[in-house]
């Protein structure tokens, strides 16, 4: 009997713990696989195989599905993170890298690097929905929360491609600096900010007007110019701050996300692509694609406090609960 | 029992009236750390930012990196100044004046060595403020942390100024302790780069900084400020202190300075 209750406990004990520590979910490029790190003891848990060279991944709106953008296997996978197996494949469009989910939690709207389109895919009938035309090697793609638009960027066109989701038609574009590659919506959808690449900026637009607010420039002591490659861009719930990866210069920017003013530049691993929060916004994580690693930034004190080993070329990462 | 702690007391407050009268003394200790870190370490910012050294968790910039380093270089060179005063008390007779207290020769020695490394500390946590400011900063309990690894790398520096001090017969052959035992110690050590850069570069060169004293000083006091414990370098910093200490005090000739004058 007593045996019994202490099996309970301990039972409940680890449900507790399983229900209470986030996780992350790590797309490593060169290894075909997917590192899961348990966010209590900060170590990879679980590498999980998956389509050939993943990139960008995203979370249902309820965090049950994982969907992975497996960009040479020309696929988007959906994974049950219940069972962490694939349950299916959505037909992308070629070399899928990254995409974003509208907030009716179907629509996916899909960047294809090789053919200059976006393949707006239903994610629960598996159907192509509509392939729009942008610019050469379109990247980025955001959703604005309210569902309204959706935003592609192209590299080689250096523009923003705003897309009408009630048409699926593309009905503006925004010139931005060179090599866009990253859009993200603050969260009232306000504003938009994205990143150049090659142009070393991020150029925050006002969605309303569609025209430019700001240009951020970023410069590191010791660190030449060149290496300075803005990629992943992240912004706190509270718009309080924006961090930006900047690539091969190894530094993550914080963004006063108010005044503009840039507070600081973080030292992670090397060559950094992406970030994620955790659920409670207390911790950033990155993706350092060359040294292999994540790094973790608390945010409350802007200080990066750990880098953990994961797979080879890290690139998408996404948390849950 | 009171005898002893009046006569440490009395032995610690000498090395403390010295240390603060001297205030130049404790300006260019802490001078010549502080240009490594703010002029030699600004060069060389980012060049460590490529790879994970225990203990740190994350990567971390040059600075970072050799502050633990630039805390012993302190140490080490109060405790060849400790030999440095030691000549002269022998010369100026002070010295004898001291042993002229009936306690043991070896309490008064290990006295003086205590006394020494507490000015040192001193200065070792002046200096760490400076670096906080500028920042580099441990975590806060590492401060605290690497306390009993600073006292202990102190008193296996100052006992190695003793025993040194015991085989200069003059005032003037200290600077032969810079050339020969301060720079090879310091620059064939972890103080300045990790050791899988020195084996990079050369194998000897790895396997001298691996067996110098001075690099398990260095690693002791890294790992303590951030809140590590480095047993390997700890049993080695502890005996070798014990032993340097004893070989110090059994070593000790008051009559060495005396002799060269009457002879």
């Amino acid at each position: 009997m007593r045996l019994t209750r202490l099996a309970c406990a301990v039972a409940f004990g680890l449900a507790c713990h399983s229900a209470f520590a986030a996780t992350a979910y790590v797309s490593n490029e060169k290894d075909d696989s997917i590192s899961v790190i348990d966010l209590d003891s900060l170590e990879v848990t679980a590498t999980l195989d998956v389509g050939m060279r993943p990139r960008g991944l995203l979370l249902s709106s309820d965090n049950r599905l994982l969907y992975i953008c497996a960009s040479d296997s020309d696929r988007v996978q959906v994974m049950d993170l219940a069972t962490r197996t694939i349950i299916k494949e959505l037909p992308s469009g070629a070399d899928p890298e990254q995409f974003a989910l509208h907030p009716n939690d179907r629509w996916l709207y899909i960047s294809n690097e090789d053919d200059a389109l976006v393949t707006v895919v239903d994610a629960q009938s598996d159907e192509v929905l509509a392939q729009i035309e942008v610019g050469v090697e379109p990247e980025g793609m955001a959703v604005s929360p309210d569902g309204k638009w959706a935003v592609n960027t192209s590299e080689t066109t250096n523009m923003l491609h705003w897309i009408d989701t009630r048409t699926q038609q593309l009905v503006d574009n925004t010139l931005v600096d060179q090599r866009p590659r990253h859009v993200e919506f603050e969260k009232d959808g306000k504003r938009l900010w994205a990143s150049a690449e090659i142009g070393g900026t991020v150029t925050v637009l006002d969605v309303d007007s569609r025209q430019v607010l700001k240009v951020l420039n970023f410069a590191i002591k010791g660190v030449h110019p060149d290496k300075v490659q803005p990629v992943g861009v992240k912004l706190s719930d509270d718009g309080k701050y924006a961090f930006v990866a900047l690539g091969p210069a190894n530094h993550v920017a914080v963004v006063d996300a108010r005044t503009f003013e840039i507070l600081d530049y973080l030292l992670v691993g090397r060559r950094v692509w992406h970030m994620a929060f955790t659920p409670d916004q207390k911790r950033l994580l990155t993706t350092n694609g060359v040294s292999g690693d994540v790094s973790v930034i608390d945010v409350d004190s802007l200080k990066v406090t750990k880098s953990i080993k994961v797979g080879r070329y890290p690139w998408g990462v996404v948390v849950t609960p | 029992m009171t005898a002893y702690w009046e006569c440490l007391r009395g032995i610690v407050l000498r090395e403390w009236l010295r240390f603060v009268l001297q205030r130049s003394r404790f300006l260019s200790a802490l001078v010549r750390p502080l240009l490594w870190l703010l002029v030699f370490a600004a060069g060389f910012r980012a060049a460590l930012g490529i790879a994970i050294i225990e203990p740190y968790d994350t990567y971390i910039t040059y600075d970072t990196y050799i502050v633990p380093g630039l805390a012993c270089m302190i140490l080490l060179f109060n405790g060849m100044q400790g030999s440095l005063s030691m000549v002269y008390d022998r010369e100026m007779g002070s010295m004898r004046v001291l042993l002229t207290s009936p306690l043991p020769r070896a309490f008064l020695l290990a006295a003086k060595l205590l006394a020494t490394a507490l000015i040192s500390l001193l200065q070792v946590y002046a200096f760490l403020a400076i670096a906080w400011v500028y920042g580099v900063q441990p975590p806060a309990w590492g401060l605290l942390a690497a306390l009993p690894a600073l006292l202990l790398v102190a008193l296996l520096l100052s006992a190695l100024g003793l025993l040194l001090s015991n085989g200069i017969r003059q005032l003037e052959n200290f600077a032969g302790v810079m050339n020969f035992v301060i720079f090879p110690l310091f620059f064939l050590s972890s103080a300045l780069y990790p050791l899988w850069k020195m084996r990079e570069s050369s194998e000897w060169l790895y396997w001298l900084c691996a067996v110098n004293p001075f690099t398990h000083a260095v690693e002791l006091v890294r790992n303590a400020l951030y809140l590590r414990l480095h047993l390997d370098a700890l049993l080695i910093c502890a005996g070798l202190s014990a032993l340097l200490t004893l070989l110090a005090v059994a070593s000790f000739n008051p009559q060495h300075a005396a002799l060269r004058k009457v002879g």
